[in-house]
C-alpha cells in the first residue's frame, strides 16, 4: 500500500525519482528514474494511471511537476548542462531528498 | 534451455525519451474519415466510462516494438480500442468476428464496406 | 446522413489534395485493410449495443475538426494584449481558456511563457499527449520516434531542425507531458507590433510557436 500525505510535498523541495523497473503501464519515463530534481508545483490529486490502465479503482495521488537540470539527467552527454526539463511525476515514484530522511 | 542474457533492463520500446533517432520527419497527412472515426470512438467510449485513456495506452505499449513501424497511428489505436472493449465486456470476440466477415463481404474498399 | 457536413467536406472523392495542400489518404479508393474492417465492426457493434450513435460519432468528429491552432492563437494574442489575462493564463490556463469560451472538455492546461531568457518546448516521450482540445490533433512529427526520443536530450539540435536558433544566454526548458496536464507555450510577442489588434496579432501565432518548435512570425 502506498501511504502518502499531500502535505508532504511542497514546491521547492528536493526529490529523487525512484529507480524501479517493473513491467506494466507506468507514466514515469525511464530516463528520469534515479534522478534528483526540485518540485516546481504540486498538482492533483489524480487517480493513479497504473491502476486505471487495468480497469481497477484508482486511489488519487498527488502529482508533482519536477524540474531537473540537463546536467543531472544526462551527465557528461548533456547538450547544454544548464538547460532544464520539467515532467509530472506521481507521488509514489518520488522520495524526499532531505536531511530529515533517516 | 537457460537464458543467460542479463542485458535486459526492463526498459520498454514506447519509453523513447533520450533514445538515439534520426531527423524529425516533415511529412504531414490529413486525417481520413476512418481515422477520425477511430479518434471519436476512443473519446466517446472513454467519456462514457467503458475504459480509460490509460487502458488505451497500456495496450499500445504492450504491442511489440515493430508495431510502431508496421502499423499507422490509428491502426494501433483501433486495435487498442477494440481490445479494451473486449476486456470490458461491451461485445464478444465471436460477435466481432462475425461482423468483420460480414463487412469484408460488402466490398473491396472502405467506401463500399462502411455501411454509412 | 450519418456524417456531419464538416466530415463530408474532408472526405476524399475526386480531390487529390485538401485545402491545406496535403495529400489525402485514399481510403475510399484502396483495398479495405484489416484495421479499417475492425473500425467499421467496432463502430457498428457500439451503435447496436447502444453505447453510442452515428449522430454522436459525427458530432464528435465535427467538434474535433472545429478545433485548430487558431484557438490557441487567439489565447496567445489576448495574453500579449491584456496583462491581467496573461497573469490569469499563467496561474490557471484551464480556467482562463474556458472562460474565454473554448470548449476544452476535461483537459487540464498549463501555459508556459517564453522570455528573452527562457525558451519552452513541449514533447510527450511516452506517447503523444497534446493540448488537442484547444489546438486540434497534433502534427505527425509530434508523434514521431525522432521528436519523442530526441527533444528531451538535444532540444537545441531539434530546434535547429525547425529553423530556430536561440540567442546565447537563453535557457531551454523542455516539458515532458507525462501525466494529466497539457501544455501551451506563449511565444514572445514580436517586435514592432505595438497597437496591433488581437485579431492581427493572432495571425502571427503559429501552431509550432505554441509547441515551442517555432517562434511567432515577425512583421
Amino acid at each position: 500500500m502506498v501511504r502518502l500525505q499531500v502535505t508532504e510535498w511542497q514546491s521547492g523541495a528536493e526529490v529523487r525519482v525512484k529507480h524501479m523497473m517493473p513491467p506494466g503501464h507506468i507514466r514515469t519515463p525511464s530516463y528520469l528514474r534515479g534522478k534528483t530534481g526540485t518540485i516546481e508545483r504540486v498538482l492533483g490529486p489524480f487517480p493513479n494511471p497504473e491502476d486505471l490502465a487495468y480497469g481497477h479503482k484508482a486511489p488519487a495521488l498527488p502529482l508533482l511537476r519536477v524540474t531537473f537540470s540537463m546536467r543531472e539527467v544526462w551527465g557528461d552527454t548533456a547538450e547544454q548542462p544548464d538547460d532544464t526539463l520539467e515532467a509530472e511525476i506521481y507521488a509514489h515514484w518520488l522520495e524526499r531528498v532531505s536531511d530529515d530522511a533517516t | 534451455m537457460t537464458n543467460d542474457d542479463t542485458s535486459f533492463s526492463g526498459h520498454r520500446w514506447h519509453d523513447m525519451g533520450g533514445m538515439t533517432a534520426g531527423g524529425i520527419p516533415t511529412d504531414q497527412h490529413d486525417f481520413s474519415l476512418w481515422e477520425k472515426r477511430v479518434d471519436a470512438l476512443m473519446v466517446l467510449c472513454s467519456t462514457k466510462g467503458h475504459f480509460t485513456v490509460d487502458g488505451l495506452r497500456r495496450v499500445l505499449e504492450d504491442m511489440p516494438a515493430s508495431a510502431f513501424e508496421d502499423m499507422t497511428y490509428y491502426e494501433r489505436w483501433i486495435a487498442s480500442v477494440n481490445q479494451n472493449l473486449i476486456e470490458s465486456g461491451v461485445y464478444t470476440t465471436a460477435e466481432l468476428g462475425a461482423r468483420m466477415s460480414e463487412i469484408s463481404a460488402r466490398g473491396d474498399t472502405y467506401g463500399e464496406a462502411a455501411s454509412d | 446522413m450519418p456524417i456531419g457536413s464538416k466530415g463530408c467536406q474532408t472526405m476524399p472523392h475526386d480531390h487529390t489534395h485538401s485545402p491545406s495542400g496535403h495529400p489525402y489518404r485514399k481510403d475510399d479508393d484502396v483495398p479495405l485493410n484489416y484495421w479499417q474492417t475492425l473500425e467499421i465492426a467496432v463502430r457498428e457493434l457500439l451503435i447496436e449495443k447502444g453505447v453510442t450513435t452515428a449522430t454522436e460519432i459525427a458530432a464528435q468528429i465535427d467538434a474535433m475538426d472545429a478545433r485548430s491552432p487558431a484557438n490557441g492563437a487567439a489565447v496567445v494574442a489576448r495574453a500579449w494584449s491584456d496583462p491581467a489575462f496573461y497573469d490569469q493564463l499563467l496561474a490557471d490556463a484551464t480556467t482562463a481558456t474556458r472562460d474565454m469560451g473554448f470548449d476544452i472538455g476535461p483537459m487540464k492546461l498549463i501555459a508556459v511563457a517564453n522570455t528573452p531568457q527562457l525558451h519552452n518546448i513541449v514533447v510527450c516521450t511516452l506517447c503523444s499527449c497534446y493540448p488537442r482540445n484547444l489546438l486540434g490533433l497534433p502534427p505527425d512529427w509530434y508523434k514521431s520516434r525522432a521528436y519523442r526520443a530526441r527533444t528531451v536530450k538535444e532540444p537545441r539540435k531539434v530546434l535547429a531542425e525547425f529553423g530556430v536558433t536561440l540567442p546565447a544566454g537563453t535557457q531551454v526548458r523542455v516539458h515532458d507531458s507525462t501525466a494529466d496536464m497539457r501544455y501551451i507555450v506563449i511565444p514572445q510577442r514580436p517586435a514592432q507590433t505595438d497597437g496591433m489588434s488581437q485579431q492581427t496579432l493572432a495571425q502571427l501565432v503559429t501552431r509550432d510557436s505554441m509547441i515551442g518548435t517555432g517562434l511567432a512570425k515577425t512583421v
